[in-house]
Protein backbone atom coordinates (compact mmCIF):
# COMPACT_ATOMS: atom_id res chain seq x y z
CA UNK A 1 0.00 0.00 0.00
CA UNK A 2 1.27 3.45 -0.89
CA UNK A 3 1.86 5.81 2.02
CA UNK A 4 1.70 9.56 1.54
CA UNK A 5 3.80 11.56 3.98
CA UNK A 6 3.79 15.35 4.31
CA UNK A 7 6.88 17.12 5.63
CA UNK A 8 5.68 20.42 7.04
CA UNK A 9 6.49 23.12 9.58
CA UNK A 10 4.63 26.37 9.09
CA UNK A 11 7.77 28.44 9.44
CA UNK A 12 10.25 28.70 6.60
CA UNK A 13 13.91 27.81 6.74
CA UNK A 14 13.68 25.19 9.46
CA UNK A 15 14.71 22.24 7.27
CA UNK A 16 11.64 20.89 5.47
CA UNK A 17 13.39 20.37 2.15
CA UNK A 18 16.55 19.00 3.77
CA UNK A 19 14.34 16.59 5.73
CA UNK A 20 12.21 15.62 2.70
CA UNK A 21 15.35 14.85 0.72
CA UNK A 22 16.87 12.85 3.58
CA UNK A 23 13.69 10.93 4.39
CA UNK A 24 13.00 10.04 0.75
CA UNK A 25 16.61 8.99 0.17
CA UNK A 26 16.64 6.96 3.39
CA UNK A 27 13.46 5.11 2.44
CA UNK A 28 14.77 4.42 -1.08
CA UNK A 29 18.05 3.11 0.36
CA UNK A 30 16.02 0.58 2.30
CA UNK A 31 14.45 -0.65 -0.91
CA UNK A 32 11.17 1.28 -0.89
CA UNK A 33 10.14 2.84 -4.17
CA UNK A 34 9.86 6.50 -3.23
CA UNK A 35 8.94 9.76 -4.91
CA UNK A 36 9.59 13.13 -3.30
CA UNK A 37 7.38 15.97 -4.56
CA UNK A 38 8.19 19.66 -4.24
CA UNK A 39 4.94 21.54 -3.50
CA UNK A 40 6.61 24.95 -3.31
CA UNK A 41 5.22 26.26 -6.59
CA UNK A 42 7.14 29.36 -7.65
CA UNK A 43 10.09 28.73 -5.33
CA UNK A 44 11.42 25.37 -6.43
CA UNK A 45 14.41 24.19 -4.40
CA UNK A 46 14.14 20.47 -3.80
CA UNK A 47 15.82 19.87 -7.17
CA UNK A 48 18.93 21.72 -5.93
CA UNK A 49 19.05 19.79 -2.65
CA UNK A 50 18.67 16.52 -4.55
CA UNK A 51 21.28 17.61 -7.11
CA UNK A 52 19.07 17.16 -10.18
CA UNK A 53 18.41 20.83 -11.05
CA UNK A 54 19.86 20.50 -14.54
CA UNK A 55 17.70 17.52 -15.42
CA UNK A 56 14.32 19.21 -14.81
CA UNK A 57 12.19 19.16 -17.95
CA UNK A 58 8.62 18.92 -16.71
CA UNK A 59 7.20 19.69 -13.28
CA UNK A 60 4.24 19.10 -10.98
CA UNK A 61 2.09 21.78 -12.61
CA UNK A 62 2.84 20.37 -16.11
CA UNK A 63 1.50 17.01 -14.99
CA UNK A 64 -1.59 18.54 -13.38
CA UNK A 65 -2.38 20.59 -16.48
CA UNK A 66 -1.80 17.60 -18.77
CA UNK A 67 1.25 18.98 -20.62
CA UNK A 68 3.21 15.94 -19.54
CA UNK A 69 2.49 12.55 -18.03
CA UNK A 70 3.91 11.40 -14.74
CA UNK A 71 6.55 9.20 -16.38
CA UNK A 72 7.93 12.13 -18.37
CA UNK A 73 8.04 14.42 -15.35
CA UNK A 74 9.61 12.07 -12.79
CA UNK A 75 13.37 12.44 -12.45
CA UNK A 76 15.15 9.25 -11.52
CA UNK A 77 17.88 9.81 -8.96
CA UNK A 78 21.36 9.00 -10.23
CA UNK A 79 22.89 7.93 -6.93
CA UNK A 80 20.10 5.94 -5.30
CA UNK A 81 17.87 3.27 -6.82
CA UNK A 82 14.11 3.44 -6.29
CA UNK A 83 14.25 7.21 -5.78
CA UNK A 84 12.34 9.72 -7.92
CA UNK A 85 11.91 13.48 -7.77
CA UNK A 86 8.92 15.49 -8.98
CA UNK A 87 9.98 19.16 -9.02
CA UNK A 88 7.75 22.18 -8.48
CA UNK A 89 7.18 24.62 -11.30
CA UNK A 90 8.89 27.99 -11.34
CA UNK A 91 5.79 29.82 -12.55
CA UNK A 92 4.06 31.91 -9.96
CA UNK A 93 0.62 30.52 -10.67
CA UNK A 94 -0.26 28.88 -7.36
CA UNK A 95 -3.86 28.32 -8.45
CA UNK A 96 -2.54 25.56 -10.68
CA UNK A 97 -2.57 23.31 -7.62
CA UNK A 98 -6.14 22.03 -7.49
CA UNK A 99 -7.39 19.30 -5.20
CA UNK A 100 -8.42 17.16 -8.20
CA UNK A 101 -5.13 17.81 -9.97
CA UNK A 102 -3.00 16.83 -6.97
CA UNK A 103 -5.17 13.77 -6.37
CA UNK A 104 -4.63 12.75 -9.99
CA UNK A 105 -0.85 12.99 -9.64
CA UNK A 106 -0.86 11.02 -6.39
CA UNK A 107 -3.13 8.36 -7.92
CA UNK A 108 -0.80 8.03 -10.90
CA UNK A 109 2.21 7.62 -8.59
CA UNK A 110 0.34 4.97 -6.62
CA UNK A 111 -1.40 3.03 -9.38
CA UNK A 112 0.84 3.46 -12.43
CA UNK A 113 4.26 3.93 -10.84
CA UNK A 114 3.63 1.59 -7.87
CA UNK A 115 5.33 3.83 -5.32
CA UNK A 116 5.68 2.61 -1.74
CA UNK A 117 6.15 6.10 -0.34
CA UNK A 118 5.28 9.57 -1.58
CA UNK A 119 6.98 12.35 0.36
CA UNK A 120 5.30 15.75 -0.02
CA UNK A 121 7.70 18.61 0.68
CA UNK A 122 5.40 21.40 1.86
CA UNK A 123 6.10 25.08 1.30
CA UNK A 124 6.22 27.38 4.33
CA UNK A 125 3.07 29.16 5.44
CA UNK A 126 -0.52 27.98 5.55
CA UNK A 127 -1.58 28.90 2.04
CA UNK A 128 -2.78 26.75 -0.80
CA UNK A 129 0.52 24.96 -1.51
CA UNK A 130 0.92 23.93 2.11
CA UNK A 131 -2.70 22.84 2.39
CA UNK A 132 -2.43 20.80 -0.82
CA UNK A 133 0.77 19.11 0.34
CA UNK A 134 -0.98 18.04 3.53
CA UNK A 135 -4.48 17.27 2.27
CA UNK A 136 -3.96 13.69 1.04
CA UNK A 137 -1.33 12.72 3.62
CA UNK A 138 -1.57 9.54 5.67
CA UNK A 139 1.17 10.69 8.00
CA UNK A 140 3.00 13.91 8.84
CA UNK A 141 6.50 14.87 9.88
CA UNK A 142 6.55 18.25 11.61
CA UNK A 143 9.97 19.89 11.33
CA UNK A 144 10.70 22.31 14.16
CA UNK A 145 13.68 24.35 15.38
CA UNK A 146 14.10 24.80 19.14
CA UNK A 147 13.10 28.43 18.88
CA UNK A 148 9.88 30.28 19.81
CA UNK A 149 8.50 31.23 16.40
CA UNK A 150 9.13 27.82 14.91
CA UNK A 151 7.48 26.02 17.84
CA UNK A 152 4.44 28.29 17.73
CA UNK A 153 4.04 27.81 13.96
CA UNK A 154 4.42 24.06 14.35
CA UNK A 155 1.59 24.07 16.88
CA UNK A 156 -0.51 25.95 14.35
CA UNK A 157 0.30 23.40 11.65
CA UNK A 158 -0.50 20.49 13.97
CA UNK A 159 -3.94 22.08 14.44
CA UNK A 160 -4.40 22.38 10.69
CA UNK A 161 -3.33 18.77 10.16
CA UNK A 162 -6.00 17.71 12.65
CA UNK A 163 -8.79 19.34 10.68
CA UNK A 164 -7.78 19.94 7.07
CA UNK A 165 -6.66 16.59 5.72
CA UNK A 166 -8.85 14.22 3.75
CA UNK A 167 -8.69 11.66 6.54
CA UNK A 168 -9.89 14.27 9.04
CA UNK A 169 -12.65 15.52 6.74
CA UNK A 170 -13.90 12.00 6.20
CA UNK A 171 -14.12 11.52 9.94
CA UNK A 172 -11.26 9.04 10.07
CA UNK A 173 -9.53 10.99 12.81
CA UNK A 174 -6.18 12.79 12.96
CA UNK A 175 -3.31 11.52 10.87
CA UNK A 176 -0.27 10.53 12.92
CA UNK A 177 2.08 13.53 13.18
CA UNK A 178 5.60 13.18 14.51
CA UNK A 179 8.13 15.78 15.54
CA UNK A 180 11.56 16.16 13.99
CA UNK A 181 13.61 18.68 15.93
CA UNK A 182 16.35 20.14 13.74
CA UNK A 183 19.35 22.45 14.28
CA UNK A 184 19.63 21.22 17.84
CA UNK A 185 22.60 22.29 19.89
CA UNK A 186 23.04 20.31 23.15
CA UNK A 187 25.68 22.80 24.36
CA UNK A 188 23.31 25.72 24.12
CA UNK A 189 20.53 23.69 25.74
CA UNK A 190 22.79 22.87 28.65
CA UNK A 191 23.70 26.51 29.17
CA UNK A 192 20.03 27.47 29.15
CA UNK A 193 20.07 29.37 25.85
CA UNK A 194 17.99 26.94 23.85
CA UNK A 195 14.72 25.08 24.38
CA UNK A 196 15.41 21.41 25.11
CA UNK A 197 13.85 18.42 23.30
CA UNK A 198 11.74 17.82 26.40
CA UNK A 199 10.54 21.45 26.44
CA UNK A 200 9.46 21.36 22.80
CA UNK A 201 7.83 17.96 23.19
CA UNK A 202 5.96 19.10 26.27
CA UNK A 203 4.55 22.10 24.40
CA UNK A 204 3.68 20.38 21.13
CA UNK A 205 2.63 17.09 22.72
CA UNK A 206 3.41 14.84 19.74
CA UNK A 207 5.64 11.82 19.37
CA UNK A 208 9.34 12.49 18.73
CA UNK A 209 10.68 11.07 15.48
CA UNK A 210 14.20 12.40 15.82
CA UNK A 211 16.63 15.12 16.78
CA UNK A 212 19.00 16.44 14.13
CA UNK A 213 21.99 18.31 15.55
CA UNK A 214 23.10 21.66 14.17
CA UNK A 215 25.77 20.52 11.74
CA UNK A 216 28.14 21.79 9.10
CA UNK A 217 27.29 18.63 7.16
CA UNK A 218 23.86 20.01 6.22
CA UNK A 219 25.34 23.00 4.40
CA UNK A 220 28.01 20.81 2.83
CA UNK A 221 25.29 18.50 1.55
CA UNK A 222 23.20 21.27 0.05
CA UNK A 223 26.32 22.86 -1.44
CA UNK A 224 27.05 19.66 -3.30
CA UNK A 225 23.48 18.64 -4.07
CA UNK A 226 23.64 15.36 -2.22
CA UNK A 227 21.11 14.61 0.56
CA UNK A 228 22.84 14.78 3.97
CA UNK A 229 21.72 11.24 4.84
CA UNK A 230 24.26 9.99 2.28
CA UNK A 231 27.04 11.59 4.35
CA UNK A 232 27.16 8.57 6.64
CA UNK A 233 30.12 9.82 8.67
CA UNK A 234 28.38 13.02 9.69
CA UNK A 235 26.31 13.51 12.84
CA UNK A 236 23.35 14.91 10.91
CA UNK A 237 23.49 12.08 8.39
CA UNK A 238 23.45 9.49 11.14
CA UNK A 239 20.67 11.30 12.98
CA UNK A 240 18.56 11.25 9.80
CA UNK A 241 19.30 7.54 9.31
CA UNK A 242 18.05 6.90 12.84
CA UNK A 243 14.94 8.98 12.14
CA UNK A 244 14.18 6.93 9.02
CA UNK A 245 14.56 3.72 11.03
CA UNK A 246 12.17 5.08 13.66
CA UNK A 247 9.83 6.21 10.93
CA UNK A 248 9.63 2.58 9.84
CA UNK A 249 8.91 1.42 13.37
CA UNK A 250 12.34 0.65 14.87
CA UNK A 251 12.94 1.62 18.47
CA UNK A 252 16.23 3.48 18.68
CA UNK A 253 17.64 5.67 21.43
CA UNK A 254 18.05 9.34 20.50
CA UNK A 255 21.65 10.28 19.82
CA UNK A 256 23.23 13.75 19.67
CA UNK A 257 20.97 15.15 22.40
CA UNK A 258 23.58 15.34 25.15
CA UNK A 259 26.81 17.28 25.44
CA UNK A 260 29.96 15.21 25.24
CA UNK A 261 31.20 15.39 28.81
CA UNK A 262 34.37 17.37 29.35
CA UNK A 263 36.92 16.38 31.95
CA UNK A 264 37.53 18.36 35.15
CA UNK A 265 40.23 20.40 33.45
CA UNK A 266 37.89 21.34 30.61
CA UNK A 267 35.11 22.27 32.99
CA UNK A 268 37.31 24.55 35.05
CA UNK A 269 39.05 26.35 32.25
CA UNK A 270 37.04 25.57 29.12
CA UNK A 271 35.04 28.19 27.26
CA UNK B 1 31.63 27.65 31.72
CA UNK B 2 34.56 28.70 33.89
CA UNK B 3 34.98 28.37 37.65
CA UNK B 4 33.96 32.00 38.18
CA UNK B 5 30.47 31.57 36.78
CA UNK B 6 29.65 29.28 39.74
CA UNK B 7 30.16 32.22 42.06
CA UNK B 8 27.78 34.59 40.29
CA UNK B 9 24.08 34.66 41.20
CA UNK B 10 21.89 32.55 38.88
CA UNK B 11 19.42 34.41 36.74
CA UNK B 12 16.57 32.80 34.84
CA UNK B 13 17.80 31.26 31.60
CA UNK B 14 16.44 32.58 28.32
CA UNK B 15 15.27 29.08 27.39
CA UNK B 16 12.97 28.89 30.40
CA UNK B 17 11.57 32.33 29.55
CA UNK B 18 10.94 31.04 26.02
CA UNK B 19 9.20 27.97 27.36
CA UNK B 20 6.91 29.95 29.64
CA UNK B 21 5.96 32.40 26.89
CA UNK B 22 5.28 29.57 24.45
CA UNK B 23 3.12 27.65 26.89
CA UNK B 24 0.92 30.70 27.42
CA UNK B 25 0.54 31.71 23.77
CA UNK B 26 0.06 28.16 22.51
CA UNK B 27 -2.66 27.48 25.11
CA UNK B 28 -4.41 30.68 24.12
CA UNK B 29 -4.26 29.94 20.41
CA UNK B 30 -5.46 26.39 20.92
CA UNK B 31 -8.58 27.57 22.70
CA UNK B 32 -9.79 29.39 19.60
CA UNK B 33 -8.50 26.84 17.11
CA UNK B 34 -10.94 25.20 14.73
CA UNK B 35 -13.63 27.72 15.51
CA UNK B 36 -15.30 29.97 12.93
CA UNK B 37 -13.44 33.08 11.78
CA UNK B 38 -15.93 35.44 13.39
CA UNK B 39 -15.09 34.29 16.93
CA UNK B 40 -12.55 37.01 17.80
CA UNK B 41 -14.91 39.76 16.66
CA UNK B 42 -17.85 38.18 18.46
CA UNK B 43 -15.72 38.12 21.58
CA UNK B 44 -14.79 41.80 21.21
CA UNK B 45 -18.38 42.92 20.66
CA UNK B 46 -19.66 40.88 23.57
CA UNK B 47 -17.00 42.44 25.74
CA UNK B 48 -18.21 45.92 24.73
CA UNK B 49 -21.82 45.05 25.59
CA UNK B 50 -20.88 43.59 28.96
CA UNK B 51 -18.78 46.65 29.74
CA UNK B 52 -21.80 48.90 29.29
CA UNK B 53 -23.12 47.41 32.53
CA UNK B 54 -20.23 45.88 34.43
CA UNK B 55 -16.59 46.92 34.53
CA UNK B 56 -14.69 43.85 33.43
CA UNK B 57 -11.16 43.21 32.20
CA UNK B 58 -9.99 42.19 28.72
CA UNK B 59 -10.05 38.50 29.57
CA UNK B 60 -13.52 38.48 31.12
CA UNK B 61 -15.30 37.14 28.06
CA UNK B 62 -14.29 33.71 26.88
CA UNK B 63 -15.78 32.22 23.72
CA UNK B 64 -15.24 28.63 22.72
CA UNK B 65 -16.65 26.25 20.15
CA UNK B 66 -16.86 22.56 20.92
CA UNK B 67 -17.93 19.78 18.63
CA UNK B 68 -19.91 16.85 19.93
CA UNK B 69 -21.28 14.09 17.73
CA UNK B 70 -22.11 16.27 14.76
CA UNK B 71 -23.40 19.29 16.66
CA UNK B 72 -21.47 22.43 17.54
CA UNK B 73 -21.75 24.07 20.93
CA UNK B 74 -20.86 27.73 21.38
CA UNK B 75 -19.76 28.17 24.95
CA UNK B 76 -19.73 31.66 26.46
CA UNK B 77 -18.05 32.38 29.74
CA UNK B 78 -18.27 35.80 31.30
CA UNK B 79 -16.39 36.32 34.51
CA UNK B 80 -17.86 39.12 36.59
CA UNK B 81 -15.71 41.03 39.08
CA UNK B 82 -16.06 40.74 42.85
CA UNK B 83 -19.02 42.52 44.57
CA UNK B 84 -16.83 45.31 46.01
CA UNK B 85 -15.43 46.31 42.67
CA UNK B 86 -18.92 46.54 41.24
CA UNK B 87 -20.18 48.90 43.94
CA UNK B 88 -17.52 51.44 43.12
CA UNK B 89 -18.75 51.56 39.56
Amino acid sequence: MTKIVVVTSGKGGVGKTTTSAALATGLALRGFKTTVIDFDVGLRNLDLIMGCERRVVYDLVNVISGDANIKQALIKDKKVDNLFILPASQTRDKDALTTEGVEGVLNALRDDMKMDYIICDSPAGIEKGALMAAYFADEAVVVTNPEVSSVRDSDRIIGILASKTRHAEQGEGDIPARLLLTRYSPERVESGQMLSVEDVQEILAIELLGVIPESQAVLNASNSGSPVILDIDSDAGQAYSDAVARFLGDQLPHRFVNVNKKGLFGRLFGG
Amino acid sequence: MSIFSYLLPKKQSSASVAKERLQIIVARERSTRGGPDYLPQLQQELLMVVRKYVPVGEDAVNVQVDRESGCEILELNITLPEEEAQQHY
